[in-house]
């Protein structure tokens, strides 16, 4: 078990945000978390990011309670995370970008005399995530410049330079045009893959990446897990499909094949139990 | 190439003025350089951190009442140790202080940097015996390379050993700052900038960062104090007002926060330009006022800004 929650409640005042929320991801998942508007999905990513403690109940990160940790301490013990709305440095280039995760990453932050420039591993590290990302033609470019969906891989990307053992990526694909949102998967993925990441979790509006993607998929309503189940077992459950998903999927049939690179017997398979890469700096 | 080339036709005449320039101007470069020396380290916290100080004449007065305090009441004259003296005074009290301003950004920072400016120098008003209260204290002439120049008048010291002393000073100040900028330290300092949730998202701890670039700016507006102070002789206690803190973050914006070098180049023609203005018309201040707002309304990214606009306009057309 790699990061589990144990009956987590949040309140915001009176307001009970989660509600004995509990959940698991295990080793080479890719977990998918949805649920409508005001479900509570925004409360438990920052629960689960240690950016919120948790008003009862326990997060643990590797066995280590991480409720309440704080962003850069979850970073340095290995989860990583993006957003929702696109997050970059829009003076910063592709490159620096991606330096700066490296940098942090192997500890140099406080190296104050050292040459940026010098320092041939922070580069060639990071061109090589531009690489994974297809950024690799870019990497000279102001991020302020990149378009939309260049802005949004680089976001991730940025996130896959903290070479991290889990990631949470939040609307991966929120911002990407509805053709290229499957080639931003592909990508992401592909990345997981190579860097030898332990697992993934996502939270999604888009259900066809949900259902094409993911091994497992969390349901959350009002707070509450209302299923944790395999996409399949999702799709046969009524109940759920009516009250989180909606019944487009079923009704009007609009539910793709799965992504031929994330057939059922290819799920799970592109995190292989792989020690990670590269040091982690204090 | 083109920079290479600026650098070292500005580095020769700097050089060469002491001999070409009548010692007015020559003795104008004195508050020119010690100012550089500040503005280097303010806009390390401006232009790479984004965090405006409107307090930092805080650091400018420690400096300079370092040296006045040193060379009054403890007979030590020799500048490259009041230097370090006022580096360590300067970091002594920027390290609480600043802990508790870069809890906060914008205007929330400015105030309270303003608002430590304001207490320190009412401390050095109101502190008569201490301090010597509004006639401040003198500043004696320090002694370079362990040298008292005792045989040179006082502008043949300043615009002799002094000037080149401040020289020195200024080209090590920005050969290091230059390092800094450019070295994973200055990268990290430029994401908080860009980005604070996301640099966080990365790793990089904000406050700590932000903490950092604040001692260090500080070490630099100190060191520039000191320098400041001899030229003038007398240290008082609106080395410290708020005003003057003004008056810096003006020269960054005069020459360009964005750029390296904008800083320098913004206390050059500030300095300069004070002058001049002064020399003809006595409500100096009006004219500045009117300056900013043009600054700010019409060329935000200050001098370099223009130059660096001039140039990509020029590239375009050929």
């Amino acid at each position: 078990m790699i990061l589990e929650a144990r009956d987590v409640r949040r309140l915001y005042g009176a307001y009970v945000a989660l509600d004995g929320v509990s959940l698991s991801v295990r080793e080479g998942e890719f977990v998918s978390i949805i649920g409508p508007n005001g479900a509570g999905k925004s409360t438990l990513i920052n629960v689960l990011t240690g950016v919120l403690q948790p008003s009862a109940g326990s997060v643990r990160f590797k066995g280590k309670d991480i409720g309440g940790i704080g962003t850069v301490e979850l970073t340095r013990l290995g989860m990583a995370r993006s957003f929702q709305l696109v997050q970059i440095f829009p003076d910063l280039t592709v490159l620096e970008t991606l330096q700066a995760a490296v940098v942090s990453r192997l500890g140099l932050g406080t190296r104050f005399l050292a040459s940026l420039a010098g320092s041939g591993r922070v580069e060639s590290e990071a061109r090589e995530v531009a690489a994974l990302f297809n950024l690799h033609e870019k990497v000279h470019t102001l991020t302020r410049e990149l378009p939309q969906g260049d802005k949004k891989l680089l976001d991730v990307a940025s996130a896959f330079a903290l070479k991290p053992e889990i990631i949470l990526l939040d609307e991966p694909t929120s911002g990407v045009s509805t053709a290229d949102k499957h080639a931003v998967m592909e990508i992401l993925v592909g990345a997981a893959k190579r860097m030898g990441l332990r697992a993934i979790i996502q939270v999604e509006h888009d259900m066809d990446i949900v259902f094409g993607y993911s091994d497992r998929i969390i349901a959350l309503h009002h707070g509450t897990v209302l299923a944790d189940a395999t996409p399949a077992q999702i799709e046969a459950d009524a109940q759920v499909m009516d009250m989180v998903v909606g019944r487009r999927r079923g009704v009007q049939g609009t539910n793709p094949a799965p992504h031929p690179a994330l057939s059922p017997e290819g799920r799970g398979s592109w995190a292989q139990p792989s020690p990670p890469e590269g040091e982690r700096g204090g | 190439m083109r920079t290479a080339v600026t650098l070292a036709v500005v580095g020769g005449a700097v050089l060469a003025l002491p001999w070409l320039a009548p010692a007015y101007y020559v003795t104008l470069m004195l508050p020119f350089m010690a100012y550089g020396v500040v503005l280097l380290g303010l806009n390390l916290l401006f232009g790479y951190t984004g965090l405006v100080s409107f307090g930092h004449a805080l650091f400018i007065g420690i400096g300079a009442y370092t040296g006045a305090v040193l060379t009054t009441r403890f007979g030590m004259r020799q500048m490259e140790l009041i230097l370090v003296a006022a580096a360590v005074a300067a970091a002594l009290v920027a390290a609480p202080v600043g802990a508790l301003c870069v809890r906060y950004v914008k205007i929330y920072f400015g105030m309270l940097t303003l608002a430590f400016g304001m207490v320190f120098y009412t401390f050095l008003l109101k502190f008569y015996k201490l301090t010597g209260g509004d006639e401040g204290m003198r500043m004696l002439r320090p002694y370079l390379l362990g040298q008292s120049w005792e045989g040179f008048s006082k502008t043949a010291y300043l615009i002799g050993p002094y000037y080149y002393f401040s020289l020195a000073v200024l080209v090590l100040a920005t050969l290091l700052m230059w390092r800094i900028v450019r070295s994973p330290f200055g990268l990290c300092l430029r994401t908080i900038r860009d980005n604070p949730l996301k640099a966080e998202s990365l790793g990089v701890s904000v406050p700590r960062f932000r903490w950092y670039a604040f001692m260090i700016s500080a070490v630099y507006a100190a060191v520039g104090g000191a320098l400041l102070a001899t030229p003038t002789g007398n240290v008082d206690p609106t080395l410290a007002y708020w005003t003057h803190s003004g008056n810096i973050v003006f020269m960054v914006l005069l020459g360009g926060f964005a750029s390296f070098f904008g800083p320098l180049l913004g206390a050059f023609v500030f300095i300069f330009l004070q002058d001049t203005v002064m020399s003809v018309f006595p409500y100096w201040r009006l004219v500045f006022g009117a300056v900013l707002a043009v600054l700010v309304i019409f060329a935000p990214g200050g001098l370099m800004g223009l130059f660096a606009r001039r140039r990509v306009a020029h590239a375009s057309r050929a």
